[in-house]
């Protein structure tokens, strides 16, 4: 640790003296339209390596965002205040759109060009509010490491993880190169990546998500900040992967003695991650407190609401009925010995990503297939649509056999099943307004226009989003509102299978909570079968009959939901549901304790 | 954007019609300034352009032909528009006259009227080429692609202007008949045609490599299971989203070959006698630069005027097939704003 803080102080100091004096003298004329009376530099003393535990870093007062939308300022946040300590980590917890990302980014002057933020953001006594960008690229780095929600698209995938390291660390240092790697090297020794100096060479791509999420924390802690902003750090990541990366987040809170601020929309999440947290409701703050006293005695209303909105791991087990579905029943799904390979391409070999699995669905029941990523989980739901082909074994789907099925048979079949896809953003055509992708099934099965039109309005309600949408982009909707349309449109021929792939995965938790609701209630409604695949084993039990865990493309273990749960036999059901979240930091710590973290 | 926002600001029941793509692209292309503005100078010209000289044996209402030959009115045949005597006078010749007499304005008029047809029918031809071309090989991959774009090389590697220049001179007076219908290849469509034919490919590789990463989205499998067409998901599907691409190069194409147009003809390749095009205008009247500098102001603001309605109506119909498209304040805007919100939270 103190080496580290060393190098990292060192040439702080020195790279700060010459050129910042020219800065100092160029700045008047470049910030001259801005008005403020800000100093436009910070002093050589409020570099952030010399924090101690307990030393106020940041301190918001009163900051306000907006942006300029349609010839209106839309409030973004507003009134915030709060202060975060060295060492402390402060969660902000609210739904995507209340404000806690963007009035994090207007500190560090990242609001797009239709933003404005005003108000006070002391970092270690100065203010940022105000600053130039050119005095802002000195505080980002130095100062304030921000770790971002998806890795994949913050990490620049033409350049190694190492050379992004090193970047960062000789933008703001005069370490050479050497130097330089060998502290790249060690921050991600210090972030627990395999085999550090083989990953210094790697690009983006060839990580795993996690140990990208961990070459971006690398990044962000290079220059040793006194504050962190981690935006959503684990909601890209699998569940399993998330536990790993929270571990290390509250690790290093011991280990650096940096400020940490920490974004994100679940509750469980933060359970026992933050100190202290902090609500934010339409940019505004609602409830702030300690962590303990927030889960055990909420105030507010919608603090409330999100805690609530968070599945509960076992709750939901005392409703369900055990063999709600008669074995009798018309099997809608069923597959054996099922192996699918992705062809080879090119220099690329084959590849098996499912190896033989067995798998039935009966009329009207819900399987849930868990996994996590990459276990061929999704894979196996594509190929019940006819995505992908049978490469061995056999699937029969509504009672066509799918292996080898010809081009008119499947066209056939598809009305009778469908899929939702994990990510409504990707899987609505962008430049089609809603209604049309909604009535495209419709149109496709030979449908009259008029009724189309009827047909699609009653979808719409069924999934309760005004009919007055149909004209609008997927772009102008809420994620939540995005998947209802993607769900309406699978059930648009009254399907009798239906895929739903992590259809709530990319989705806040209380909007994924209203989502699965209105899932439910159209199941029992429609009464379709339904593979729901996913990674989030508290999600699955809320609404499934039956679960199949899988991992490397085997099914590993099989069994009624309630057995499951409450009696996981295989060693990685176990690992997986010890991985969720829980809403209660005691119990949760408890866990940790039990895991042997 | 969040889901109470909305909610809260429908009303419970309506029954709005499903408009098409169509419809909502329309909509938001007529609120485009700069493209509207010029989709209205660009279709005033082309009226003026086809009428005052009239064409396909149709009288205009333009007093001479292109190739009349009247008293020289002005000195050295200036234009006579302009002001005389304290008002504004249009005159016998507005753009004034060459040395031998005839109409400016209606030797433009007629120039015009082969350029546009020649960029007409160009952009058509490529256009369509270059999208099917593209498409299809960046929707199939494999073999087809490999040959497509193989094809599409070769293409490009054929110098335009060599091209353009040996047909032009080769085909300059021959005529192929079609049983009724006698086509002479001096005609100024074939030279449209034959640029076209030329200038697809830079289009297509630009349409297949949109394909070739749209066609991994996941609203194309969404599409497959619905049980669409491999055709409907290239047209109906694909090609909305690469729409911006498209409009881009077709009308850059377009504006390029009012130019390309003009230098071949300019060099003796393109337009031949005695058909005029408005780069065969300045080709001809090349050596009065001096003298007679209107012989040049006319067919070359014909020529800009041409190129850059095009260039900003694409640019407006490429904004508004974006449904993202959001006007960004200008900055002086955004401070007075920024300033009077200010004051009055002050104030309150």
């Amino acid at each position: 640790m103190s080496p580290r803080r060393n190098s990292g102080e060192k040439p702080a100091a020195s790279d700060v003296t010459p050129a910042d004096e020219a800065v100092v003298e160029t700045e008047p004329t470049t910030a001259s339209d801005a008005p403020t009376d800000y100093p436009d530099e910070l002093p050589v003393e409020g570099i952030g390596h010399k924090v101690k535990p307990g030393d106020l870093v940041l301190d918001v007062d009163d900051l306000h965002v907006d942006f300029y939308v349609e010839g209106e300022w839309v409030p973004a946040a507003i009134e915030l205040t709060y202060q975060v300590k060295a060492g402390e980590v402060l969660a902000i917890v609210g739904e995507s759109g209340s404000g806690k990302t963007q009035s994090s980014m207007a500190m560090l002057g990242l609001l797009p060009r239709n933003g404005r933020h005003y108000g006070s953001a002391k970092l270690n006594g100065t203010e940022l509010v105000g600053m130039s960008q050119r005095a802002l690229s000195k505080v980002r780095g130095p100062q304030v490491g921000v770790i971002f929600q998806e890795p994949m698209t913050a990490m620049n995938p033409v350049y190694t993880v190492g050379f992004q390291i090193v970047e960062t660390l000789r933008q703001h240092t005069d370490l050479n190169p050497t130097d330089a790697k060998a502290r790249a090297i060690e921050l991600l020794t210090m972030v627990e990546i395999p085999e550090p100096e083989r990953r210094f060479d790697s690009y983006p791509h060839q990580l795993s998500g996690g140990q990208r999420q961990r070459a971006m924390i690398a990044q962000a802690l290079a220059c040793d900040p006194a504050l962190l902003f981690a935006d959503e750090p684990t909601t890209a990541l699998d569940v399993t992967v998330q536990a790993e990366i929270l571990e290390l987040i509250r690790d290093l809170k011991h280990r650096i003695h940096a400020g940490i601020v920490l974004i994100t929309h679940d509750m469980g999440v933060v359970a026992d991650m933050a100190d202290r947290i902090l609500v934010m409701k339409d940019g505004r703050q609602v409830e702030e407190g300690l962590t303990a006293e927030i889960f055990a005695n909420p105030k507010h209303e919608y603090t409330k609401a999100l805690l609530s909105a968070v599945p509960h791991l076992g709750a939901s087990l005392k409703d369900k009925v055990d063999n709600r579905i008669p074995e009798t029943a018309d099997k809608v799904l069923e597959a054996k010995g099922l192996v699918i390979e992705y062809p080879k391409n090119g220099s690329t070999p084959a590849f098996r990503a499912v190896h033989g699995i067995d798998l039935e669905i009966r009329k009207g029941e819900m399987v849930a297939l868990v996994g996590e990523s990459g276990s061929g989980k999704t894979t196996v739901g594509r190929c019940a649509v006819g995505l992908l082909p049978v490469h061995e074994g056999s699937l029969t789907v509504n009672g066509k056999d799918m292996h080898g099925i010809s081009h008119r048979d499947l066209a056939d079949l598809r009305k009778s099943f469908s899929i939702v896809f994990q990510d409504p953003g990707s899987s609505l055509n962008p430049r089609w307004p809603i209604g049309q992708s909604v009535g495209e099934p419709l149109v496709l099965a030979g449908w009259k226009k008029d009724k189309v039109t009827a047909r699609v309005n009653e979808l719409l309600d069924q999934v309760e989003i005004p009919r007055m949408y149909r004209n609008r982009y997927p772009h102008e909707l809420s994620g939540g509102q995005r998947q209802r349309i993607g769900i309406a449109r699978a059930l648009a021929l009254e399907p009798k299978l239906l895929i739903a792939d992590e259809p709530t995965s990319a989705l806040d938790v209380s909007v994924q909570a209203r989502v699965l609701e209105i899932f439910t209630d159209l199941q029992a409604e429609h009464g379709f079968g339904c593979l729901f695949v996913s990674h989030d084993l508290a999600v699955v039990e809320q609404l499934s009959d039956r679960i199949a865990v899988m991992r490397n493309g085997e099914i590993v273990e099989q069994g009624t939901t309630r057995q499951i749960i409450s009696n996981p036999q295989h060693e990685y059901t176990q690992k997986l549901i010890a991985a969720v979240p829980v809403p209660d930091p005691a119990e949760q710590a408890r866990r940790r304790e039990a895991a042997g973290v | 954007m969040t889901d109470s926002n909305n909610t809260a600001t429908a009303p419970v029941v309506d029954d709005t019609e499903g408009l098409s793509i169509g419809k909502i692209v329309w909509g938001r292309f007529i609120r485009h300034k700069a493209a509207m503005v010029s989709a209205v100078v660009l279709a005033i010209t082309v009226v003026i352009v086809f009428t005052s000289i009239g064409v396909a044996g149709i009288p205009g209402w333009w007093k001479w032909g292109p190739n009349d030959r009247a008293d020289i009115v002005n000195p050295k045949g200036a234009p006579t528009m302009g002001f005389q005597d304290g008002s504004f006078q249009i005159g016998d010749h507005p753009f004034g006259q060459d040395e031998i007499g005839r109409d400016i304005f209606a030797r433009v008029m007629q120039g015009a009227q082969v350029s546009v047809l020649v960029m007409v029918i160009m952009g058509v031809v490529a256009t369509a080429l270059g999208v099917a071309i593209g498409a299809y090989a960046g929707y199939y991959r494999g073999w087809l692609d490999n040959a497509l774009m193989r094809m599409t090389e070769v293409v490009i590697a054929i110098p335009t202007l060599v091209v353009t220049a040996v047909v032009g001179r080769m085909l300059s007076d021959k005529s192929i008949v079609f049983g009724p219908i006698s086509i002479t290849t001096k005609d100024p469509w074939v030279f449209g045609l034959v640029l076209g034919l030329l200038l697809w490919p830079g289009l297509a590789r630009l349409v297949r490599a949109e394909y070739l990463s749209l066609r991994e989205r996941e609203f194309v499998d969404a599409a497959k299971v619905a049980g669409a067409e491999d055709r409907s998901i290239m047209f109906r599907h694909i090609l909305p989203n690469a729409m911006g691409v498209i409009i881009v190069n077709a009308t850059l194409l377009m504006a390029a070959a009012t130019i390309l147009e003009a230098a071949l003809s300019f060099l003796g390749f393109g337009i031949q006698a005695p058909n005029v095009s408005l780069g065969k205008l300045i080709s001809e009247y090349s050596t009065s630069f001096q003298v007679r500098p209107w012989l040049f102001w006319w067919p070359g603001l014909f020529i800009i005027t041409f190129a850059l309605t095009i260039n900003l109506i694409g640019d407006g119909l490429r904004d508004a097939f974006d449904p993202r498209q959001k006007r960004i304040p200008k900055a002086r805007e955004f401070a007075k704003r920024a300033a009077t919100k200010k004051e009055s939270e002050v104030g309150s």
